[in-house]
């Protein structure tokens, strides 16, 4: 087991490496430069912007750039943003809070909504309850959020008026009032991305727990004379979770990397919205910092999942 | 107006003999507005008469907390470093100039005692220096007072190659002196007739010298108040999360009587225009939302039974279409739109004349622009004493389709026109933005029906306003016929404006395409005409000159102008916000209050 993680581990050494490569070469070849507002304001005579892309090394070739990106990265120095002059990683953490609690509170509430329905639409399936669940699934997942987000800003925050629409990180008074406005502002965008998971996920677990059900050991565990209730959570449930439980990890990353799209509807000022404005105003070094650390979340969650899974089947780690 | 009997007016004025108000109606009555009176006062000797005050509030604070909304969010809080005007904006929260701009482009105080006039011996009678008198006992928000010597320091820190400042054109080619404690010199090294430029203006605000003395050259980026400023304004700095949120609270030892009004000040980023406008006019959650580039018809919509409603504040930005005049087609050593070329159809005049008249300024404003735009012939279209009143413009396919049937050019067996083997088909290119990509269309549509197909391109806009010179994309490199955008004009003088069509600013591989005359326009006149003005201390003559210039432009259709086009806002309801079209939003925020 430990020479199984051991491997794993040797693997995702080089990977992130070459996603490091390949993030740095996009990012250089990609079209516009920092300075781009620059070049329209007649205060800022070409050589200063000459200036400055010297002093940020933007002349440099791409080897050199990337050779001292890596040396600084190494060294626990993510560098700084060029628009906003801020050390990357204080940018960064910044943007953390809101980003895991909107994000976060979406995932949850994405679970707490697709495994109870879709293991009971599993245990009945085709009946009129598994039916419903199964066209407001599909509708769910079809409907993107920039679509359910207006609608639901025109329905609660504009004709009700009871939700505000504008995410703040900043919100006066202190005590229960500070959680019951932080719980009122995350309402929607939480809603939103939550539904939209949570469709998609319910159509995952009931095909899981369908796998499952239909297998020998269960009708063998019924035949015992073992109530539904236990049958469905202790047997069937159990066993449908692997490939669930691996979703959920592998889905972790997004929960870090925020959603650009809801986001960017309600201004949460989360991972998400930095990097689409990181990337408008072709800001590197965030750009760089924050993919990369997707990147290395993907490859974290990738391993817990695989070893997850040699101890969940001792038979894959040994192969 | 005749020369001689405006310059016999201004001396009456100067003498006593006939009083400012009388003036300014004389002016009225030949339609000219009264901001442009005032200012041809000031620069012909009067001493310029302070902006009208009209600020209610009778004591400090009181007012609850000001909630702004700028849908693109400050991202850094050193003015000296500002990229574009959220920049300035949120550092003008904090820091301050000497003078600002009212919405009649007269000049505000602010940190300054007394407007330079060459009555109180201000300005120097050959434009070559401007002494500030500073206002006494004003304090930064550490306690420590501000005087002359952090204004020479503004002025030592920005003219640093090192320090990288974006304000470096304004403070290079000046020498700023200290006179005493509470005075300042400014030295120009000709007669600048618009003196006005360093220190004044939200672009321009003033940082203190004992906290940035040790951060100035190449360790300009490591200053720790870059990001927690410590000024002289009316709100004190709390909190910044760049492109998120700054916090500011009332400054209990503020310079002027009774202000500011508002207890907190936050400004939130993020978002886009259109719900920025809705947060404002229809929920009110917001107070103020900044630049509402939203269609006309959005907005009225909004406003309906709303809680806000959109101003306007009238500036000199002109949405116009720019002409190619060498060939984006035909590549000379390695360069496209190259000065060796000329443009095979533009070359013809009446191409570009019928060309002007297939833009239809008024359906674009009707269908776009709406309050937000005025139809202009003029490139130049503001302050108003600087706009052309020589210029017309007409639109009219049939008389399009006459010039150019006169020129020779006849439709094809496609219906598109064609002379000596050559095709009238142009690629015409601009940002990607709503309000753009409709107006192409509009224009395509008139082309077509004159014979001349039009290929529309639209660039991302990160791509198109950067100075990358790989990109053959860019607003510089101009590979294309006509190319559509704005450029603001962020004075209340044309003079930085108008220096960028000069044929020694034309943008070529040579000079990285840093150049700023990107039509690539030569004209002997219009070069002489700006180097004259730019050293011209009569103001009607220079003023003439400018305009001048705008024919040269407006004769050889260099641009053809769509819209001049005003600011937007969006406010609440009992908001009284002071917005200048010659100034950034929040340079009269300490004026800003909230009817009861």
């Amino acid at each position: 087991m430990s020479q199984y993680v051991l491997r794993r581990l040797m693997i995702a050494i080089p990977s992130l490496l070459g996603i490091s490569v390949v993030l740095f070469v996009v990012l250089a070849l990609a079209p516009g430069d920092p300075f781009a507002e620059l070049a329209t304001n007649p205060n800022v005579p070409p050589e200063v912007q000459a200036a400055l892309r010297a002093k940020f090394g933007l002349d440099d070739p791409i080897h050199l750039r990337y050779l001292h990106w890596l040396n600084a990265m190494l060294h626990g120095d993510w560098g700084f943003s060029f628009v906003s002059r801020m050390d990357v990683d204080t940018l960064i953490l910044q943007r953390l809070p809101a980003t895991l609690y909107v994000i976060g509170s979406a995932q949850i509430l994405a679970l707490l909504i697709a495994i109870p329905v879709g293991v009971y639409a599993a245990t009945k399936p085709y009946s009129l309850f598994d039916q419903v669940a199964n066209t407001l699934a599909f509708v769910g997942f079809s409907l993107p959020t920039f679509f359910t987000g207006i609608l639901f800003i025109l329905i609660f925050s504009v004709t009700l008026d009871w939700l505000p629409f504008v995410y703040t990180t900043d919100i006066k008074g202190t005590g229960i009032h500070w959680v019951l406005e932080m719980i009122r502002q995350a309402i929607m965008p939480v809603a939103v991305l939550g539904l939209f998971q949570a469709a998609s996920m319910t159509r995952f677990v009931r095909s899981a727990m369908l796998d499952v059900i239909r297998l020998d050991y269960v009708t063998t565990a019924r035949a015992k004379g073992l109530g539904q209730a236990k049958v469905i959570v202790k047997h069937v449930m159990r066993n449908a979770m692997i490939p669930v439980v691996t979703l959920i990890a592998l889905q972790m990353p997004a929960v870090f990397g925020g959603a650009i799209v809801t986001e960017q509807i309600f201004r949460i000022p989360g991972i998400g919205s930095l990097l689409i404005s990181s990337i408008l105003s072709n800001d590197t070094p965030v750009v760089m910092a924050v993919t990369f650390v997707f990147a290395c979340l993907v490859v974290l969650f990738n391993l817990i999942a695989d070893v997850l899974y040699g101890w969940l089947d001792p038979r894959i780690s040994l192969r | 107006m005749l020369d001689k009997e405006l310059r016999s007016m201004i001396g009456k004025v100067k003498d006593g003999r006939m009083d400012r108000r009388a003036f300014i109606k004389r002016m009225a009555a030949v339609g000219l507005t009264a901001p442009l009176a005032n200012q041809i006062l000031a620069l012909g000797g009067v001493a310029m008469a302070e902006g009208a005050q009209t600020y209610k509030p009778t004591k400090r604070g009181g007012g609850g907390a000001l909630k702004l909304l700028w849908w693109q969010g400050p991202t850094l809080l050193n003015p000296h470093f500002a990229t574009g005007t959220k920049d300035q904006d949120g550092s003008r929260l904090f820091y301050e100039p000497l003078a600002c701009w009212d919405p009649d482009g007269n000049m505000k105080l602010v940190l300054a005692a007394e407007i330079p006039s060459i009555q109180n011996g201000g300005l120097a009678a050959d434009g070559k220096s401007v002494t500030w008198k500073l206002k006494p006992g004003v304090k930064w928000h550490d306690g420590k007072p501000f005087t002359a010597d952090d204004v020479v320091f503004n002025w030592e820190y920005a003219k640093d190659p090192a320090t990288s400042a974006l304000t470096i054109a304004t403070h290079r080619d000046i020498t700023v002196e200290k006179v005493d404690d509470l005075t300042v010199r400014i030295l120009f090294n000709k007669p600048t007739p618009f003196w006005a430029d360093a220190f004044v203006g939200a672009p321009n605000t003033i940082i203190p010298k004992h906290l940035f003395a040790d951060y100035k050259g190449s360790k300009s980026r490591e200053a720790p108040t870059n990001l927690s400023p410590v000024g002289t304004g009316p709100y004190k700095f709390v909190e910044f999360k760049p492109g998120d949120l700054v916090r500011g609270q009332l400054n209990p030892d503020y310079h002027m009587p009774n202000r500011p009004y508002f207890d907190t000040v936050e400004m939130k980023g993020g978002g886009d225009a259109v719900s920025a406008a809705r947060a404002v006019i229809q929920t009110g959650e917001y107070d103020f939302g900044w630049n509402i580039q939203v269609e006309d018809d959005v907005l009225l919509r909004l406003e309906k039974g709303g809680k806000g409603k959109t101003i306007y504040a009238v500036g000199g930005d002109t949405e116009f279409i720019a002409l190619n005049f060498t060939d984006p087609n035909t590549e000379v050593d390695g360069e496209r739109s190259s000065m060796k070329t000329k443009h095979p159809l533009f070359s013809d005049p009446a191409v570009r004349k019928a060309l002007s008249m297939l833009v239809d300024r008024e359906s674009v404003k009707k269908a776009i622009y709406g309050r937000a735009g005025r139809t202009t012939a003029n490139f130049l279209n503001g302050p108003e004493k600087f706009v052309s009143k020589n210029t017309s413009w007409e639109f009219s396919v049939e008389k399009a389709s006459k010039v150019l049937d006169d020129a020779g050019w006849k439709p094809g067996a496609d219906g598109i026109r064609e002379k000596d083997g050559k095709k009238l088909k142009l690629v015409y290119q601009t940002s990607i933005n709503g309000p753009r990509q409709k107006t192409q269309a509009i224009i395509k549509q008139a082309c077509q029906k004159a014979g001349i197909d039009v290929e529309l391109k639209s660039v991302v806009a990160s791509v198109f306003f950067s100075s990358d010179v790989a990109n053959p994309d860019t607003y510089a490199h101009f590979y294309a016929d006509l190319e559509m955008f704005q450029i603001p004009l962020s004075q209340p003088d044309p003079s930085q404006h108008m220096r960028r069509y000069m044929s020694t600013n034309v943008a070529t591989k040579e000079n990285k395409w840093q150049g700023t005359n990107f039509p690539r326009w030569v004209n002997k006149d219009y070069d002489a005409a700006i180097l004259a003005a730019e050293s011209e201390m009569d103001p009607v003559k220079r003023a003439t000159y400018y305009i001048k210039a705008n024919d040269l432009m407006f004769q050889d259709i260099v641009f053809i102008p769509v819209q001049h086009r005003l600011k937007v806002e969006a406010a609440a309801n009992n908001l009284r916000p002071i917005i200048s079209g010659w100034a950034n939003e929040t340079d009269n925020l300490h004026d800003w209050y909230r009817e009861e």
